[in-house]
């Protein structure tokens, strides 16, 4: 079998210190350290899983961003992917998820083909959730979103159980099929020492634009319908704590405020 | 083409969910803003008759669909008639809750009809906007206000040249308000006929264990928690509107709950649920470190308490000194005023 996990090197937004914010508002992406998106590495995992149980099953991992996401593929080789490559270029700059959806799923579309892509629920950046959905849209090929746990897997079909809002569902669906994993599931395995050392210096495979014969149109700026048309930090600063007498005119400053910093 | 279309989820029990009439009561704003119609599509089985539940909310018309094949929720079948329904009816905007429905279907949406889609946001307003290079300006637009980078910052979407402008919203941030009790909407229904035979096999359900909703204050955005200084149940009620109000949820001390003011299910702290808001307002909590381990990390704490001293004022941010029972509705008024 083929599998495809598409992974997303991201800022690390978990613990984001006083220093992440720049004076203008805008995020010091220097001062974030990058890290694996945590659900990409749950769906590196769950693709590995595909490989322990189907002999002769390949993983490749697709990163879409600056040259330096090639740590993306060095560390999932290191934890048993086969392959894989990073999609960078200039013309992908400022892609919203409908651009960045097209040219992974081109991206996809230049390799030998495949059975299964997995990718994360969600990045811890961008937050959207959009990109699974939109690959698996592009692709013409069914969903399943919220993956838990695989509980079987053959050669033409998957059993998966998805974690809800409200609980548990377990879907059957024929390859191929695209599937986005959840926090929920497993952990990653650890990488293995002899394959830290064997990639750490192995060159990855870098692809443009132009490898993956796209509509031009469609990609970038140009090809993203929404725009960020403003950013607001709410990275609340230590402030003083102060202590008001409850007046109409102090209450209602206060919930003007508020609503000013987009609390409520 | 500047009507507001809601895509309305089903509960368990075949009810329209609380997400989709919290959709519909900012869609009658959008659209009465825009001049359009506010339409609501209903996608089930056996769900004849909830358009009823729908009209008080201001939905001029209800687009359903009645099919076996259609409940429950699978995204391919509910994929192919959504879109069908949009390229037919043109809607100006269309909205989804930011639920694991919506979250699955409307980006499978937006790809196939190349529109942009905001995710999980937190406001929607109409307005105008210019764009930076070609200065060209768009009025009457969506304005998406929604968090990013993991809550560390909100940013304003828009879509100024696709149609429809789409959004997902977070449960529980919007009002949900009926406009008329009598408010008259028509019932237009969907032939499904062999449209989604080929949807219909591509996955299929196996099995499925799903709770009726039950109280979850963890994900609320903002937390209006009472203690023992809240007096009363009746007194409670207060913070049961301010947090609706302000699309919040309601917390709670044990020493509240041990005294019969709310349902367990809403205590914060060591033994309870840890909570994370942006916004905090702590009324009548004296602030012990058992409760304060389930909410100091919250994004700004306020604190309303008789005693200057309380240690919860320590962690407050803001502190306003006297009695909650009276303050609580002057912030309420104070809200719908500032709206204004
Ligand atoms: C403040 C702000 C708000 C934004 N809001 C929106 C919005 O509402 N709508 C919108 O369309 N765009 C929005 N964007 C743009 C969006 O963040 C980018 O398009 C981003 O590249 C992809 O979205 P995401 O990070 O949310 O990914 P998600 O959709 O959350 O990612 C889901 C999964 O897709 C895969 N994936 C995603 N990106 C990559 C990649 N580069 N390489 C490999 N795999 C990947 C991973 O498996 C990942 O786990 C916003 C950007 C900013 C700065
Ligand atoms: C092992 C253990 C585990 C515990 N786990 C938890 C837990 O998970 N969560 C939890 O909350 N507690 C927990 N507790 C209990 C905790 O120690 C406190 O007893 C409790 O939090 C106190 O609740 P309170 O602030 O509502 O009440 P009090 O401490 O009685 O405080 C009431 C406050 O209200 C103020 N007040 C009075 N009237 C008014 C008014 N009209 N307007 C405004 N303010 C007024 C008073 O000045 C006072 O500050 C635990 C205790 C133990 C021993």
């Amino acid at each position: 079998m083929k599998i495809i996990v598409l992974a997303k090197q991201v800022p690390d937004t978990r613990n984001v210190g006083s220093n992440a914010m720049k004076e203008d508002g805008t995020i010091n992406r220097a001062a974030l350290p990058t890290v694996f998106n945590p659900e990409d590495l749950k769906a590196l995992e769950m693709a590995l899983q595909v490989k322990d149980k189907i002999e002769g099953t390949t993983v490749e991992v697709i990163t879409m961003g600056p040259p330096r996401a090639e740590e993306i593929v060095r560390d999932a080789r290191s934890r048993g992917a086969d392959g894989g490559f990073v999609l960078s270029d200039a013309r992908f700059a400022g892609s919203d998820t409908l651009a960045t959806s097209y040219a992974l799923s081109k991206a996809i579309e230049s390799t030998e083909g495949y059975d299964m892509v997995f990718c994360g629920r969600q990045a811890i950046d961008g937050d959207t959730a959009q990109v699974g959905p939109q690959v698996a849209e592009k692709l013409g090929i069914p969903q399943i979103t919220y993956a838990e746990a695989l509980e079987h897997i053959d050669e033409t079909k998957v059993v998966v159980r998805r974690r809800l809002e409200h609980g548990v569902e377990t879907v059957e669906a024929q390859l191929p099929v695209l599937v986005t994993v959840t926090s929920a599931a497993a952990d990653c395995r650890y990488p293995h020492a002899h394959r830290l050392l064997r990639y750490a210096k192995t060159p990855v495979d870098v692809k443009n634009a132009d490898d993956v014969k796209p509509d031009f149109s469609r990609l970038g700026l140009a090809g993203s319908p929404t725009k960020v048309k403003k950013v607001d930090n709410v990275v609340l600063a230590h402030k003083e704590s102060i202590t008001i007498e409850p007046t109409d005119e102090n209450l209602s400053e206060m919930m003007h405020s508020l609503i000013e910093e987009h609390i409520i | 083409m500047n009507n507001v279309l809601v895509y309305c989820e089903i509960t368990e029990k075949n009810n329209i969910a609380d997400i989709s009439l919290e959709l519909c009561t900012k869609g009658r704003q959008l659209a009465t803003q825009l001049g359009g119609r506010l339409q609501a599509v209903v996608l089930g089985s056996g769900v004849q008759g909830l358009e009823q539940q729908l009209y008080p909310y201001g939905v001029d018309e209800v687009l359903m669909a009645d099919d076996k094949r259609l409940s429950p929720y699978r995204t391919l079948p509910h994929f192919e008639l959504l879109v069908e329904v949009i390229k037919e009816q043109q809607p100006n905007i269309v909205l989804f809750g930011a639920t694991t429905i919506g979250r699955d279907m409307s980006p499978r949406i937006s790809s196939a009809l190349r529109c942009g889609l905001t995710a999980d946001c937190t406001q929607l307003e109409i307005g105008s906007h210019t764009d930076a290079k070609t200065k060209k300006v768009y009025d009457n637009i969506l304005m998406q206000i929604r968090p990013a980078f993991g809550g560390n910052i909100v940013g304003t979407i828009v879509s100024p040249e696709t149609r429809p402008q789409m959004a997902t919203v977070r449960e529980g941030v919007m009002r949900k308000e009926i406009l008329d009790k009598g408010y008259k909407g028509t019932l237009t229904k969907i032939a499904v006929g062999d449209k989604i035979d080929r949807a219909d096999k591509a996955v299929r359900i196996i099995s499925r264990e799903i709770k009726e909703q039950t109280i979850n204050i963890k994900p609320a955005s903002i937390i209006v928690a009472g203690g023992y200084g809240m007096g009363s149940r009746e007194n409670f009620q207060l913070l049961h509107r301010l947090a609706e109000t302000l699309g919040g949820e309601v917390g709670a001390t044990r020493a509240a709950i041990d005294a019969g003011f709310c349902e367990p299910e809403r205590q914060i702290g060591q033994t309870g649920v840890t909570v994370r808001p942006k916004l905090y307002i702590a009324c009548g909590i004296s602030g012990a470190i058992q409760h304060t381990a389930g909410m100091d990390e919250s994004g700004k704490i306020i604190s309303i308490n008789t005693d200057p001293n309380a240690p919860i004022n320590a962690i407050a941010d803001i502190t306003i000194i006297g009695d909650a029972c009276t303050i609580v509705p002057k912030l309420i008024a104070s809200y719908n005023k500032n709206l204004k």
